[in-house]
């Protein structure tokens, strides 16, 4: 297996005026492609710090950082853009689409920054490519306001895609989602990894966690635990059992 | 690179806000409109004023009687009776570079012609007269240098002499009588319509100077020598030289003349309307700036309620100079959109203004691409900090900004 991101002895220092703020002390990491991660930690822990610096848009203060070989360390901020273009996508909590913008155009947003000029044609299908990818082909001409909470979450997943990037990394992607929404999104997230695609995504939600592959624990800017989920959710599975709970509430009601 | 995808990207940010950005596009609007309209009144002043200077003839160049003192009672401007016909033939024989000369005699009277009477200025030139006003006969021919020297009886009439006394017939060797004395009409003048100073340039009779002078006027001072000039160069160096030979031949006398040059006369009657142009214009110029920063304004706030937009777009790989080209582009297109609609309004509102006071207008083509240049300027000067500032936003604070 090929090593995607390799941290070595990644540490990030705030300095807030006088008070200098340690968010990360010191992180070994290594992660393979094809892998699943879910990074968990209180608020304060530093995982968003870690998240930020995986994502090329905060730079460690020390350490090194290996994102698909490349040493990011001494990237300029323009440089650091590309590479976000090309290698990573964004999943955010608060989807962060575009107001006012079709859904297919929302998707098409990360080619208009490729750095090789993409043909709008080729825009255009590699966004319907890659909204049918999460299911929503059909909605491509609709407004973010016109679609549901999860809905949109798919669409920020497709424009994560389009860049065939190396890693989608997602900051609580399912933080601003109802439970069982939260269970389909999951459920495109696995479909994805099941193609190969290497997910790293953050979040405080223990169950959440359970339906990725691997488990990492931050606490006062360390990793203190990785493990493999062993009793590992499938979305599949628990969409069935939470339509049979919805089957047998109404069962209950009729009766 | 991905100038047209940014452009895009802005004419949509622009018509998410339509009410916005035409509010926005108004301050400029009125603006260019203004100024188009000031300087389009301003031209079509200041051409009215140098058509009706340059209708007095071209390169001309005037003597004209001092004032006297004569024994300690002086007379006023233009009082001395010591400029001859002697003055005016020796100016145009020994100065170089001069083209026609006339002796000028002026006198008001009442005239018989055709059953008819009319009171007019009649006028003694010589022959070079219509050289030197470049004006030309509708019909007939100038009298002559012999008619000159012989004092001939002739005369050439202008349009509204030949329109009040010979309202059905052709004046062309009819007879006028001025003094009780017939004079013969040998042409009539092309019409000339009024002088910069108000009076109908067509309301004259001229006759030689020499007949005038002994025949009409009865005296034997000029009032006046026009002498045209070959070309607008020689003119300073002429009116010089017209200068010393009239002295010359006044020996130690006081002068008694003053020597004008047409350039003079126009530059104080286009100086007022110049000076209310760049009055009028620099007003207007004012508003187009305060129009600037209200785009600026405009930006500003776009730029703080975009704030995560412009996250999402530098976290998905835009550089800063494409979030700065994009609120640039918006600004450039509000200030030049309001730049064009602006000279529309400024065409139609000197045309109405002309329409309506019959100010004649002069719309140029300077003056129309100055102002839209101008705005987009304004754009790029008042869009440049906003836009800058967008680019400089750091991805995470801007996708946390709420």
């Amino acid at each position: 297996m090929k090593a995607v991101v390799q941290l070595d002895n990644i540490h990030k220092t705030y300095s807030n005026g006088e008070v200098e703020v340690h968010a990360v002390r010191g992180i070994n990491l290594t992660i393979e492609s094809g892998e699943f991660v879910a990074i968990m930690g209180a608020s304060g822990s530093g995982k968003s710090t870690l998240m930020n610096v995986l994502g090329c848009l905060d730079r460690p203060s020390k350490g090194r950082y290996l994102l698909d070989g490349v040493d990011t360390s001494d990237l300029d901020r323009n440089e650091r853009a590309d590479l976000r273009n090309q290698k990573l996508g964004f999943v955010f909590q608060g989807f962060n689409l575009l107001a006012r913008t079709t859904a297919l155009e929302n998707v098409e947003l990360p080619m208009l920054y490729n750095p090789s000029r993409i043909p709008s044609r080729e825009k255009r299908k590699r966004a319907l490519d890659a909204l049918e990818i999460v299911g929503l082909a059909e909605r491509a001409d609709h407004l973010p306001n016109q679609l549901s909470g999860g809905q949109q979450q798919r669409v920020a997943i497709a424009r994560a895609l389009v860049n065939n990037p190396q890693i989608l990394l997602a900051d609580e992607p399912t933080g601003n989602l109802d439970s069982k929404t939260s269970v389909e999104v999951m459920g495109v997230f696995q479909k994805l990894n099941e193609r190969g695609i290497t997910i790293v995504m953050v979040t405080h939600e223990l169950d959440i966690a359970k339906y990725c592959k691997r488990n990492l624990i931050v606490r006062d800017g360390l990793l203190v635990r990785d493990e493999l989920v062993q009793d590992r959710s499938f979305s599949d599975r628990e969409l069935q059992r939470i339509r049979e709970e919805e089957a047998a509430a109404k069962l209950t009601q009729s009766a | 690179m991905r100038i047209t995808a940014t452009s895009v990207i802005a004419l949509r940010a622009l018509r998410r806000n339509k009410l916005r950005s035409i509010l926005t596009a108004l301050g400029i609007i009125i603006g260019v409109g203004a100024v188009i309209a000031t300087v389009s009144i301003g031209n079509g002043a200041k051409n009215q004023v140098e058509s009706q200077i340059a209708s007095l003839g071209q390169n001309v160049i005037t003597v004209f009687p001092g004032s006297t003192n004569t024994g300690g009672t002086r007379g006023g401007f233009g009082a001395a009776s010591t400029l001859t016909i002697d003055d005016a033939e020796a100016i145009e024989r020994e100065i170089l570079g001069v083209v026609a000369v006339s002796a000028e005699v002026r006198d008001r009277q009442q005239i018989l012609a055709n059953g008819l009477n009319w009171n007019t200025t009649v006028m003694g030139e010589s022959p070079g007269y219509l050289s030197v006003r470049a004006w030309d006969l509708a019909q007939g021919n100038m009298f002559t240098d012999a008619d000159m020297r012989s004092t001939a009886k002739v005369a050439i009439i202008g349009q509204t002499v030949a329109t009040e006394l010979y309202p059905d017939v052709d004046p062309v060797g009819q007879t006028i009588r001025i003094r009780n004395l017939p004079f013969k009409v040998l042409g009539v003048l092309k019409p000339k319509g009024f002088s910069f100073f108000g009076s109908d340039q067509d309301d004259v009779v001229i006759v030689p100077t020499t007949s005038a002078m002994r025949r009409v006027a009865r005296r034997q001072y000029l009032s006046s020598i026009l002498i045209q000039a070959q070309s607008p160069e020689m003119m300073s160096r002429i009116q010089q030289d017209v200068a010393d030979l009239l002295q010359q031949r006044r020996g130690d006398r006081e002068p008694d003349f003053t020597v004008r040059n047409q350039l003079e006369l126009a530059e104080a009657a286009t100086a007022t309307s110049k000076t209310m142009t760049v009055l009028l214009g620099s007003i207007a110029g004012v508003s187009l700036i305060v129009g600037g920063i209200g785009i600026m304004n405009i930006m500003l706030v776009s730029v703080t309620e975009r704030t995560r937009e412009i996250g999402i777009r530098l976290a998905i790989g835009a550089h800063d100079r494409d979030v700065r080209i994009q609120f640039l582009i918006e600004a450039m297109i509000l200030s030049m959109l309001g730049g064009i609609f602006g000279v529309l309004i400024g065409i139609g509102a000197s045309q109405v203004v002309s329409s309506q006071t019959g100010m004649p207008v002069l719309i140029s083509t300077a003056s129309v691409t100055g102002a839209v240049a101008f705005s987009a300027f304004v754009g790029i000067v008042f869009g440049f900090y906003p836009a800058h500032k967008a680019a400089k936003l750091d991805p995470i604070d801007a996708l946390r900004f709420e």
